[in-house]
C-alpha cells in the first residue's frame, strides 16, 4: 500500500509539473505578453517599449528558464542598472549591497508564489482568502448533494421498473442535462425575479462573503448540487439493481427478512461502493460549477479569481490557481483509489 | 397593432415552425413504417423515452437547419429595430415596412434584437459545431484508444498518461487559455487543428488498408481515391487564405487558393479545437476499456489464430463489437459538446460578440433578469431541451441495444 501511494505521488507531480508547465507556456506567448505589457503600463504603448519593459521585468528571457525560476530551482533574475539592482527576489530597485542580501532562488519550492498584476497583493493570500470562501460554498453543496443523490439513486433502484424508479430515473436525466448556467438562469428567474414575484432568495450571493444565510446563499449550492446530483443518483441506481439482483439478496428474501432490513442491512453496503468512486470523481465538474456558478451569482470565490487572472494574463495567480485545481484534481483521484480498495476487499493492488 | 395574447403568440409560433412539424412527422411516419428493417434506428422506435428523446433532438436539428435557410425566422437575427428594446413578447413593430413580420413573437432583446430569430438561429451554431465535434473526438479517440487497449504495455502507460494530463485540467481553465484573441493570432490553434484532424485521415487508411490490402488491384486506387479525397478536405481545413500558419513573425504557406473552397473562420476554429481536444481523452479512455474486455473474447483469438493482422483485428472485429456503448457515448458526447459550447457563450470567449448561440444570448440576458425574463429563459430552455433530448435518445439506445 506505501508502495503504491508512493507511485502515485510521484505520477501525481509530474502530472502537475507538466500542467504547470503548458500553462506557463500558454500564458508567455508572446501575444500575451504583449497584452500584459500594455495593460501594465499603458495601452498606447510603442513595439520598442513593450519589448524593453518585457526586458526590466524580466519577461524576455527563455520560457524554460523562467518556468525554472517560478518553481524554485533557477536563480532568480537580477538587473543592474545604475547601480540600482531590480530582480524577481527583489522589492523595487534596491543598491547592489541589499541586492546581495536577498534569496537567489524564490519560487514555489520555497513558499514564494509571486505577485499578483490584477490584484496587486501576493497571490498566496489572495488564494486562500479565495479558496476559503469556495470551500464554504462546495461544503454546502457536498451536504446537500451527496445525501440527495444517494437517497434518489437508492430508492429508484431498490424496485427496478416500478414507478418510483421511472420517475425518479426521469428526474436525474433532467438534472444532469441542465448544466449550471441554465438552471441558474431558471432558478433566478422564478425566485429572485420581480417579473415573477416570488422573492423568495436573493439573486446575488455577493452578501454570503460575508453572513451566509439561507436566503443569500441556498440558489448557488442548489445550482452547483444539481448538475452532479444526477450523475450520481444514477450510479447508485445502477449499483443499487445490480446488487438487489444478487443471490444472497434472494437467499435474505427468502428467508423471509422484511424489505425494509433487506435494503438498509444487506443491500445499501455493497451498493454504495460504486458511486464513493464517482462522488470523488465529480470533483473536477464541481469546480466547473464553482466557476459559472461564482460569475453568475458574483460570489466572489476561486472561480471568480481564475476568470480574473485568466481575462487580465495575470501569469503567477493564474498558474496558482492551476495548481491548486490540479491537485485537488489528483488528490481526489488518489483518495478514489485508495478508498476503493478499502471499501472493496475483493480488489488487491498489484 | 395590438400585441398578441399568449394564445396568439403560442399558435404564430407553431405556425412559424410548421416545415419543422412537416419534417418530423415525414420522418416519424417512414421511420415507424419500416422500422423492421433500420436495425438500431429502427428499434428506437419501440422504447417511448427513445422516441421523445429522438423527437426533441430531430426538432432542433430541423429547426436549426431551416433556420440557416432563412426559413422559420421572422427578422434578422442581428438587425436592431427602434423602440423595441427589451419589449416583452407579442410586441407589433412600431413602423413595420411592408412584407416584415409585424411582431417580435419572444420579445426584444436589450439590443432590440428578435429573441425568437435569435433563438432559430442559436440552434444552427449548435447543430454546426457539436456534432462534428462529437465525430472529431471520436476519431482521435477511437484511432489511439484501439492501439493503447489492444497492445498495452508502454504505448499505454504513454497515451494514458496524455489523456489523464488533458482531464486533469479543469476545462474552463483550458478554454480561458486557449480560446482567446491572443493564442489564435500566435497560432496555436492551427498547429493543434493540424494535429487533431490528422486522424480521421489515419483512421481511413488504416480501416481500409487493413481489410483490402490482400487485394491490391482493390486496395490501390481505393486508397489513392479515398485518401486523396480526405487529404485535398484536411489541407482546406486547415488552410486559410493560403497560409497554413499565419503570424505576425512567420507563416508557412499551406494550399493555394485555388484549390481551396471554404474557408473557417479562426474564431470557430479554435472552438472546435478546444472542444475536440476536451473531449477526446474520454472517448479514448472508453475505447481504451472496450477494446481490453474485447480482446480476450474468443472471436479475437481466432481471428489471431488465422493470421490476421493486429489492425484489422482492432477495426474490424474490436471496433464493431464495441459499437453499442459507442454509439451511446456518441449522443452523450454530443450532449456535453452542446453544454460546453454554452458555456464558451456564456464567457464569451471565441464566438463573436453578437452571435446568436445560446450561450452568449442567456449571457446576455442574465443581467437583466431581474426586470425581463424573456430575453435569457427560452435559450436556455431550449439548450436544455435540446441536452435532454440527447440524454433521453443515449437512454433509449442503451435499452433497445441491451435487448440484443
Amino acid at each position: 500500500m506505501g508502495l503504491f501511494i508512493l507511485r502515485r505521488l510521484s505520477v501525481m507531480i509530474f502530472t502537475a509539473l507538466c500542467l504547470t508547465f503548458i500553462v506557463f507556456f500558454l500564458t508567455n506567448l508572446d501575444a500575451n505578453l504583449e497584452k500584459l505589457a500594455k495593460t501594465q503600463g499603458n495601452m498606447r504603448m510603442s513595439d520598442a517599449e513593450v519589448t524593453s519593459w518585457l526586458d526590466k521585468n524580466g519577461y524576455s528571457q527563455p520560457t524554460v528558464i523562467k518556468y525554472g525560476q517560478w518553481l524554485g530551482v533557477f536563480p532568480g533574475w537580477t538587473r543592474t542598472v545604475e547601480n540600482e539592482v531590480t530582480g524577481r527576489c527583489i522589492s523595487g530597485p534596491v543598491s547592489p549591497e541589499d541586492a546581495a542580501m536577498a534569496p537567489t532562488f524564490c519560487g514555489i519550492i520555497q513558499g514564494d508564489w509571486g505577485y499578483s498584476t490584477v490584484f496587486r497583493d501576493e497571490v498566496s493570500t489572495i488564494v486562500g482568502k479565495r479558496l476559503s470562501l469556495t470551500g464554504r460554498l462546495m461544503f454546502w453543496v457536498l451536504v446537500l448533494m451527496v445525501p440527495s443523490a444517494l437517497l434518489i439513486g437508492v430508492l429508484a433502484g431498490m424496485r427496478e421498473g416500478t414507478l418510483t424508479d421511472r420517475s425518479l430515473s426521469t428526474v436525474s436525466i433532467l438534472t444532469t442535462a441542465t448544466p449550471e448556467y441554465v438552471s441558474g438562469v431558471i432558478f433566478i428567474a422564478i425566485f429572485t425575479s420581480s417579473a415573477v414575484g416570488l422573492k423568495w432568495f436573493k439573486g446575488t450571493a455577493t452578501s454570503a462573503m460575508d453572513n451566509p444565510t439561507f436566503e443569500n446563499f441556498f440558489l448557488p449550492v442548489l445550482t452547483i448540487a444539481l448538475y452532479g446530483m444526477g450523475y450520481i443518483a444514477r450510479m447508485t441506481r445502477a449499483s443499487m439493481t445490480e446488487v438487489m439482483t444478487a443471490q444472497y439478496i434472494r437467499t435474505a428474501r427468502l428467508k423471509g427478512v422484511s424489505f425494509y432490513n433487506i435494503v438498509v442491512k444487506h443491500a445499501l453496503r455493497n451498493a454504495l461502493i460504486a458511486p464513493f468512486t464517482v462522488i470523488m470523481l465529480q470533483f473536477p465538474w464541481l469546480l466547473n460549477g464553482v466557476v459559472i456558478v461564482e460569475t453568475l451569482f458574483n460570489y466572489k470565490g476561486f472561480g471568480w479569481v481564475l476568470v480574473q487572472a485568466a481575462g487580465n494574463n495575470d501569469i503567477e495567480l493564474l498558474l496558482a490557481v492551476s495548481v491548486v485545481s490540479v491537485v485537488v484534481v489528483l488528490l481526489t483521484q488518489l483518495i478514489s483509489d485508495i478508498g476503493y480498495v478499502y471499501l472493496n476487499p475483493r480488489i488487491r493492488i498489484s | 397593432m395590438d400585441p398578441l395574447s399568449t394564445v396568439e403568440i403560442i399558435i404564430r409560433i407553431l405556425v412559424q415552425l410548421s416545415p419543422v412539424w412537416t419534417s418530423l412527422i415525414f420522418l416519424y411516419a417512414l421511420s415507424i413504417a419500416f422500422k423492421r428493417r433500420l436495425g438500431l434506428y429502427g428499434k428506437l422506435f419501440d422504447s417511448p423515452i427513445g422516441m421523445i428523446g429522438f423527437a426533441l433532438v430531430m426538432f432542433w436539428v430541423f429547426a436549426g437547419i431551416y433556420g440557416a435557410m432563412d426559413m422559420i425566422v421572422t427578422h434578422d437575427e442581428l438587425s436592431q429595430v427602434s423602440g423595441m428594446k427589451n419589449k416583452i413578447p407579442g410586441t407589433p413593430l412600431r413602423s413595420p415596412e411592408e412584407g416584415e413580420y409585424q411582431w417580435y413573437l419572444l420579445g426584444g432583446d436589450n439590443l432590440a434584437r428578435d429573441v425568437f430569430s435569435r433563438l432559430i438561429k442559436g440552434a444552427w451554431e449548435v447543430i454546426k459545431i457539436a456534432p462534428m465535434a462529437a465525430v472529431f473526438a471520436f476519431m482521435v479517440g477511437i484511432t489511439l484508444g484501439l492501439p493503447a487497449g489492444y497492445y498495452g504495455g508502454k504505448l499505454d502507460t504513454f497515451l494514458s498518461f496524455l489523456a489523464n494530463l488533458i482531464l486533469a485540467f479543469p476545462v474552463i481553465l483550458l478554454f480561458y487559455l486557449l480560446v482567446t484573441p491572443e493564442i489564435v493570432q500566435s497560432g496555436v490553434p492551427n498547429y493543434m487543428a493540424m494535429v487533431l484532424f490528422v486522424f480521421p485521415i489515419i483512421f481511413l487508411a488504416v480501416l481500409l488498408n487493413s481489410r483490402f490490402h490482400t487485394r491490391p488491384s482493390l486496395r490501390t486506387p481505393l486508397l489513392i481515391g479515398v485518401l486523396g479525397l480526405a487529404i485535398w478536405l484536411y489541407l482546406q481545413l486547415v488552410s486559410n487564405g493560403g497560409y497554413l500558419i499565419r503570424t505576425a513573425d512567420y507563416s508557412i504557406y499551406g494550399l493555394p487558393r485555388v484549390l481551396d473552397f471554404f474557408d473557417i473562420d479562426p474564431g470557430l476554429l479554435v472552438v472546435f479545437v478546444s472542444v475536440v481536444f476536451v473531449n477526446s481523452p474520454t472517448v479514448f479512455r472508453i475505447v481504451r476499456g472496450l477494446t481490453m474486455d474485447i480482446k480476450t473474447r474468443d472471436y479475437v483469438a481466432a481471428a489471431q489464430t488465422r493470421g490476421e493482422g493486429p489492425w484489422y483485428i482492432m477495426l474490424w472485429e474490436i471496433l464493431p463489437n464495441a459499437r453499442g456503448p459507442l454509439i451511446v457515448d456518441f449522443c452523450l458526447r454530443i450532449g456535453y459538446t452542446t453544454i460546453l459550447l454554452g458555456t464558451l457563450g456564456f464567457f464569451g470567449l471565441g464566438l463573436a460578440p453578437e452571435s446568436p448561440d445560446w450561450g452568449s444570448t442567456i449571457n446576455d440576458g442574465r443581467k437583466l433578469l431581474s426586470i425581463y425574463l424573456h430575453p435569457a429563459l427560452p435559450p436556455a430552455l431550449a439548450l436544455l431541451s435540446l441536452v435532454l433530448g440527447l440524454n433521453l435518445l443515449a437512454d433509449g439506445l442503451r435499452e433497445e441495444s441491451l435487448k440484443d
